[in-house]
């Protein structure tokens, strides 16, 4: 025991739980972040697995829950989830697309102490909406918005921006104006999972970009007060990479549907790391001693040119992930970063991405999530 | 913006949940996908915005607690920014 904490130990605390409750999802995003192999991953957590895991990482100091997935409306006990979260003392965040979010449903929540909804959004008109996600869900998420608000919670409407949707980031904000939400958060696709499939597909070109970030800052001034705008950029057009998950084991703790413990969504796919499961293992030991979550904690993994970096701070070489993805070692520099020896990838993908937009006016090829694309992807 | 003076009573905004987390060691004030941490002072003087109390009575609250301090413009000055930045309101008198 000591006077500022009640660990001995000087290691980060997990303030963000994100509960992953299933991998199922109506919906078939192309730019989604789960496993592209998802389908051969089962839910195989019960409600007392969620109990105890939500129980131990609170106790580790774990103050923030968010419940997502897949579609995490999909458990039926959610509500007993959330009621055990709130009861706890989290922060409780429900993270959906709004597909079977019913006004029972909407009441139900706000009884199980439910603080706060987020609903995500395709586009900010129906028919590129229902297109990328596959199925007809717009007007029910329009609807949905409006119930929430109703509801008495706090409405954060989530965008995700890509190529197609990017020059209407505009109808997105008056939109989310009209329905009376707190806050809109514009979040340009990030290219893991699905989204690294659809690279060309989805990645705007860097007029779109700054164009939409202008728009954006135009009207975080006419709603100022009202309404929070975000915009997030996609940072292949950054000189230096995001300061991911604000560092490995450093604030971020996500369990997926099979237990499994990870610094964040994406990290599955890294090679030569086992991750732990929450069903073999205390969150408490997965934190602070799994080799897993040491792995890239800190400084001391870093190669050059980060090693001897003052930007390492800040940024913490960036995200592991993409390092992973683009030069095939999760030890690199984040190759978005133009001290990186393999910056040149990223520039690749950019030209890529702007010749396939030349090429097709119209629809290109684009690889919606879905078990089938899941289980022919694997192979 | 709704005016303070020191009869406006305040109350906590239903967005954001004051508690105190054990980890931190201290109070915080959560909110969609965030926190804040507080320290001393505001502490002491948030867990006094109750939705009953008005500005006077909290300077006054404190003031006993300690006396002899020159509280009374710091504390005003904390309130006005915690109204600014949206996590106290004024009540309507009902
Ligand atoms: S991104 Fe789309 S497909 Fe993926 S979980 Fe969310 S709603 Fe479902
Ligand atoms: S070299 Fe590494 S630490 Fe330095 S700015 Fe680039 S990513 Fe960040």
């Amino acid at each position: 025991m000591n006077a500022d904490g009640f660990t001995s130990k000087n290691l980060p605390k997990p303030l963000w739980l994100c509960a992953e409750l299933t991998y199922s999802c109506p919906l078939q995003c192309p730019y989604c972040s789960n496993p592209v192999d998802f389908a051969w991953q089962k839910d195989t957590l019960s409600t007392e697995d969620w109990i105890r895991v939500l129980r131990q990482a609170r106790r580790l100091g774990a103050v923030q829950l968010g419940f997502s997935g897949g579609e995490p409306l999909l458990r039926r006990d959610l509500e007993t989830l959330v009621s055990e979260g709130r009861k706890l003392g989290y922060y409780t965040n429900l993270i959906t697309s709004a597909y079977g979010l019913t006004e029972a449903r909407i009441k139900a929540l706000k009884e199980a102490g439910l603080d706060h909804i987020q609903i995500s959004f395709q586009a900010g008109v129906k028919e590129l909406n229902d297109f990328m996600a596959g199925t007809e869900v717009f007007e029910h998420k329009v609807a949905s918005a409006r119930l929430v608000k109703q509801y008495g919670y706090e409405v954060v409407l989530n965008f995700v921006i890509y190529r197609d949707n990017i020059d209407h980031i505009d109808v997105m904000l008056e939109m989310a104006a009209e329905i009376g939400a707190d806050q809109v958060e514009l979040a340009n696709v990030q290219y893991y999972g699905w989204a690294f499939l659809n690279r060309d597909r989805l990645l705007p070109t860097k007029e779109q970009v700054e164009r939409a970030e202008q728009i954006a800052h135009e009207y975080q001034e006419k709603f100022k007060g009202r309404m929070r705008v975000l915009f997030v950029v996609p940072d292949y057009y950054e000189e230096r990479p995001k300061a991911c998950m604000n560092g490995w084991g450093n604030l971020f703790l996500t369990i997926a549907p099979d237990g499994t413990a990870l610094p964040c969504q994406a990290a599955r796919q890294l090679p030569g790391l086992e991750f732990p499961n929450v069903r073999n293992h205390s969150v408490e030991w997965i934190w602070n001693e799994s080799p897993a979550f040491n792995r890239f904690r800190g400084f001391d993994w870093m190669r050059e040119p980060c090693r001897s970096c003052p930007e390492r701070f800040k940024d913490f070489g960036g995200c592991r992930c993409q390092a992973y993805l683009l030069t095939g070692d999760p030890a690199n520099t984040d190759p978005v970063c133009s001290l990186s020896p393999h910056h040149d990838l990223v520039l690749a993908a950019i030209a890529s991405a702007r010749a396939s937009a030349q090429q097709h006016s119209d629809k290109g090829k684009i690889v919606f999530r879905n078990v089938r694309n899941s289980v022919r992807a694997a192979h | 913006m709704a005016q303070l003076d020191d009869a406006s009573v305040l109350a906590l905004s239903p967005k954001f949940r004051l508690q105190w987390e054990e980890a931190q060691n201290c109070y915080v004030l959560l909110y969609a996908e965030g926190m804040i941490k507080l320290n001393k002072s505001a502490s002491e003087i948030l867990t006094l915005v109750d939705g009953k109390r008005s500005l006077g009575a909290i300077i006054e609250e404190l003031k006993s607690r300690f006396p002899g301090a020159p509280i009374e413009s710091d504390v005003k000055e904390f309130i006005q920014v915690a109204h600014e930045r949206g996590w106290v309101h004024v009540k309507e008198p009902s």
